[in-house]
């Protein structure tokens, strides 16, 4: 450990006196002398540890990964340690972590081949003020998650930003109890995303010029599904970037212009967040049979039905005013006039039959949203968007709120 | 002051390299209970002179029926157990190997000029006489060691020096760049991966959740073969006859046992669940670190969407090739499971590591397996 701090220190010298003389314009050169050093240091890292990396931009060409408990890494800044992996040719992912007690803070990832950083399996997992990046803009052939826990228990990502991803910029898959506040998504195809997990809140967050920009998604298939998901004060504006992902990934069917999209997931809060110029709709809550899986792919346990969705005292303004794809753009024709502009709010209609009670949901699972002068509009999924209507009067009710995350262990404190 | 305990150091180094070789010349291996051994030769498991590696007494050359691909590279291994301390059978996992064990790899190519220059070609495995394997032709690149220690498997990945006489530890891995002459003559340049020790156990932590590092190869199914290097006998039948193979095993003929890859009496579909078996199933179980993604490609596993069959794609981001499903009956290349086998695309292919060119074959056989499904995704 010592060593590799005083030789890190002696990199940061080199690094400033090589930036010294550097015209402003010139970015400067990655170091690749550093791979070697930093993989050694996680390889030795001792529980407890604070893995420092100095200033400067280093190169990698295949992925860093740490299987110790209890580290930190971190860097001098998000814009002043920069980990480039536009040279990898190996390795899935810029850092994999498979370990608990994991902290990475003020460094930036840019240009990994596939995920920024991934956390495979873990409790208390901290992501604070990291950069994911793809420099190059939106691709198709950028990475596909930028800050990635899957299976980690207890989570704080506070603080980042991302940019460019191919799937989602924030993607928490699979986990419980989560926070993710006061970051900015960008540029991504789904700026935030969280995904078959129990118990996040997403506040405070920036989700502009994404495809979509937050998602709370349930996908089969999978060891748990997830619900309980509070998303407010959040700032979700003109997400009308291109879909950019490629076909067969879960987010390649989210038309741009999408502010906040619920997919098969249950017991969601949206409120008190400023949703605004999302093309398609501010809004959108859907099964999974409106997302383009197959029947014969998914185990007969899933439920695909979004329940107890409630969104409610929301800013929202300025959507559906030009939507993504032709069925959209007709219905807007058809119902409002071309003029027009969808309601603030698109549901798609399927409902669980099995659990209606005299044709109805019962009232506990409904979608409900009391938003002011937000619409609803049901696409009739069902029948094939054969009566698409609005419907702001049948979901005109309140669920009870959501009970907040708290997070264990300190984490955010 | 300095200068004087450097001497000291140096000389006593040398006395515990002495000792240590007078010592293996009757003991064989010497097993390394602790620390990261810098040389392979720390081990004595096999070492190289005269053109031929040769193996240490007690070391036991073994092979699998469908291996793993690893650009082509071929490979030697190798099991040592103390002695008198059997490995236990273990019908469906690799078995439990004593404290002491040591499992090696060698990874070599045949080179395509007289002096090494990065040039490679396909080439059939060595097989090993007398505990002597000829390295005519062939460069060896890497030996990776895996060691059952008191407080479980340590991976430890060594490089083979310039001059072939030894292997050195690169914990934090390494890239090779080589270039591979295909049979039908064409060439493509290729980063080919030594993986760093936690990449090992990227794949030998076969429980994501335990992180145990574990043996892959050595499995009952694996080994259940006509032994490459005792004719006329079973693998399994010559680890137990050695003495190396003990526990609920009377004979190979009731174990499990999986396909040959290339072996064309075998049926397409256990040819195909071999090599998925072989090259996935240690991440894609249900328990492994790809669980995140639901597939489960054990042989255990009935086709439905599970093994991939009409199934969405998790987490692929570019590794779903902008197709819809893993397995489209029938459809080959619209199935993603081709692509990521088929792609060398650091983001999108399978596995994540230890492969930078395709398996023309291998894909090949997932591909004819694909097409003889019947069905279709609605």
């Amino acid at each position: 450990m010592m060593s590799f701090r005083m030789s890190a220190a002696t990199l940061s010298l080199l690094a400033l006196a090589a930036c010294a003389k550097e015209t402003q314009k010139a970015e400067e050169p990655a170091d690749a002398s550093y791979q070697d050093q930093l993989q050694t240091a996680l390889l030795d890292a001792k529980p407890g540890d604070v893995i420092e990396i100095p200033e400067g931009r280093f190169s990698f060409d295949r992925s860093l990964s740490l299987t110790v408990n209890g580290v930190t890494i971190k860097g001098a800044g998000m814009d002043k340690t920069v980990l480039s992996f536009k040279g990898q040719v190996a390795g899935a992912e810029g850092l994999l972590v498979t370990a608990n007690d994991f902290t990475v803070e003020d460094l930036a990832i840019e240009d990994t081949k596939g995920d920024g950083i991934k956390v495979n399996e873990g409790e208390n997992i901290v992501f604070r003020r990291v950069r994911v990046e793809w420099t190059g803009g939106p691709k198709t052939e950028n990475g596909a998650y930028g800050l990635y826990p899957v299976q980690t228990k207890n989570v704080l990502i506070e603080e980042s930003h991302v940019i460019g991803a191919a799937d989602a910029g924030i993607y928490v898959g699979q986990s419980q109890n989560v926070v993710v506040r006061n970051n900015k998504a960008e540029r991504n195809v789904a700026g935030i995303e969280i995904e078959n997990t129990f118990d996040a809140d997403v506040y405070d967050n920036v989700a502009t010029e994404n495809t979509g920009g937050i998602l709370v998604f349930n996908m089969p298939n999978l060891k748990q599904p997830g619900a309980r998901t509070r998303v407010f004060k959040n700032k979700v504006y003109d997400n009308n970037t291109k879909n950019f992902g490629l076909p067969g990934t879960a987010v390649s069917n989210i038309p741009a212009g999408s502010g906040v999209v619920i997919n098969s997931n249950d017991y969601v809060e949206i409120f008190d967040n400023d949703i605004t110029g999302n093309k398609t709709a501010n809004v959108i809550i859907a099964s999974v049979f409106s997302s383009g899986l197959s029947q014969e792919g998914m185990t007969g346990d899933f439920d695909p039905y979004p329940e107890a969705i409630y969104v409610h005292d929301n800013r929202m303004s300025d959507g559906g005013k030009n939507p993504d794809g032709l069925d959209f753009q007709a219905l807007k024709v058809a119902m409002f006039g071309p003029l027009g502009a969808l309601p603030d709010v698109i549901v798609d209609g399927y409902v669980d039959p099995a659990k209606l009670v005299d044709g109805a949901v019962p009232e506990e699972l409904r979608i409900c949203v009391q938003n002011g002068e937000a619409e609803v509009l049901d696409v009739d999924g069902p029948n094939d968007n054969a009566k698409p209507r609005l419907a702001t009067a049948e979901h005109d009710c309140a669920l009870a709120p959501l009970a907040p995350v708290v997070l264990a262990n300190g984490l955010g404190e | 002051m300095k200068t004087l305990f450097r001497h000291t150091a140096k000389i006593s180094l040398a006395l515990a390299a002495l000792l240590l070789a007078a010592c293996s010349e009757e003991t064989g291996p010497v097993f390394q209970a602790e620390g990261f051994p810098e040389h392979l030769s720390d081990w004595r498991v096999l070492s190289t002179h005269d053109g031929v590696l040769e193996l240490n007494k007690g070391v036991v050359p073994y092979d699998l029926a469908t291996p793993l691909f690893s650009d082509y590279a071929l490979k030697l291994r190798t099991v040592y157990l103390p002695k008198g301390e059997p490995a236990i059978y273990n019908a469906e996992d690799a078995f439990d190997f004593p404290v002491g064990t040591i499992i090696t790899k060698t990874f070599f190519f045949p080179q395509t000029s007289a002096e090494w220059d990065g040039n490679v070609s396909y080439g059939e495995e060595r097989t090993v006489h007398d505990g002597v394997m000829p390295l005519q032709g062939v460069r060896l690149i890497e030996t990776r060691v895996l060691a059952r220690r008191e407080d479980g498997w340590i991976a430890l990945p060594y490089v083979w020096n310039e001059d072939q006489t030894d292997a050195v530890l690169k914990r934090a891995g390494e890239v090779v760049p080589m270039t591979l002459h295909r049979p039908d003559g064409r060439a493509e340049a290729f980063p080919y991966l030594v993986p760093n020790a936690n990449q090992c156990a990227g794949c030998h932590a076969t429980n994501n959740t335990t992180r145990a590092i574990h043996p892959i190869g050595p499995k009952a199914r694996n080994l259940n073969k006509p032994s490459t290097f005792a004719a006329g006998m079973n693998q399994l039948d010559e680890w137990r006859l050695l003495g190396i193979l003990a526990g609920d095993f009377t004979n190979a003929a009731a174990a499990p046992k999986n396909a040959v890859w290339g072996d064309e009496t075998a049926s397409v579909d256990a040819r195909a669940r071999a090599y998925l078996d072989a090259n996935c199933s240690h991440c894609h179980s249900d328990v492994g670190p790809a669980d995140t993604s639901g597939l489960d490609l054990r042989p255990s596993v009935a086709l439905g969407p599970k093994l991939g069959f009409c199934k969405t794609p998790i987490a692929a981001g570019s590794g779903s090739g902008g197709r819809r499903f893993d397995i489209v009956p029938g459809e080959p290349d619209e199935s993603i499971t081709l692509f990521r086998i088929e792609t060398t695309a650091p983001g999108a292919m399978m596995p994540e590591l230890g492969r930078a060119v395709s398996h023309e074959e291998g894909v090949e056989l997932i591909r004819q397996w694909i097409d003889e499904m019947t069905g279709s995704c609605a």
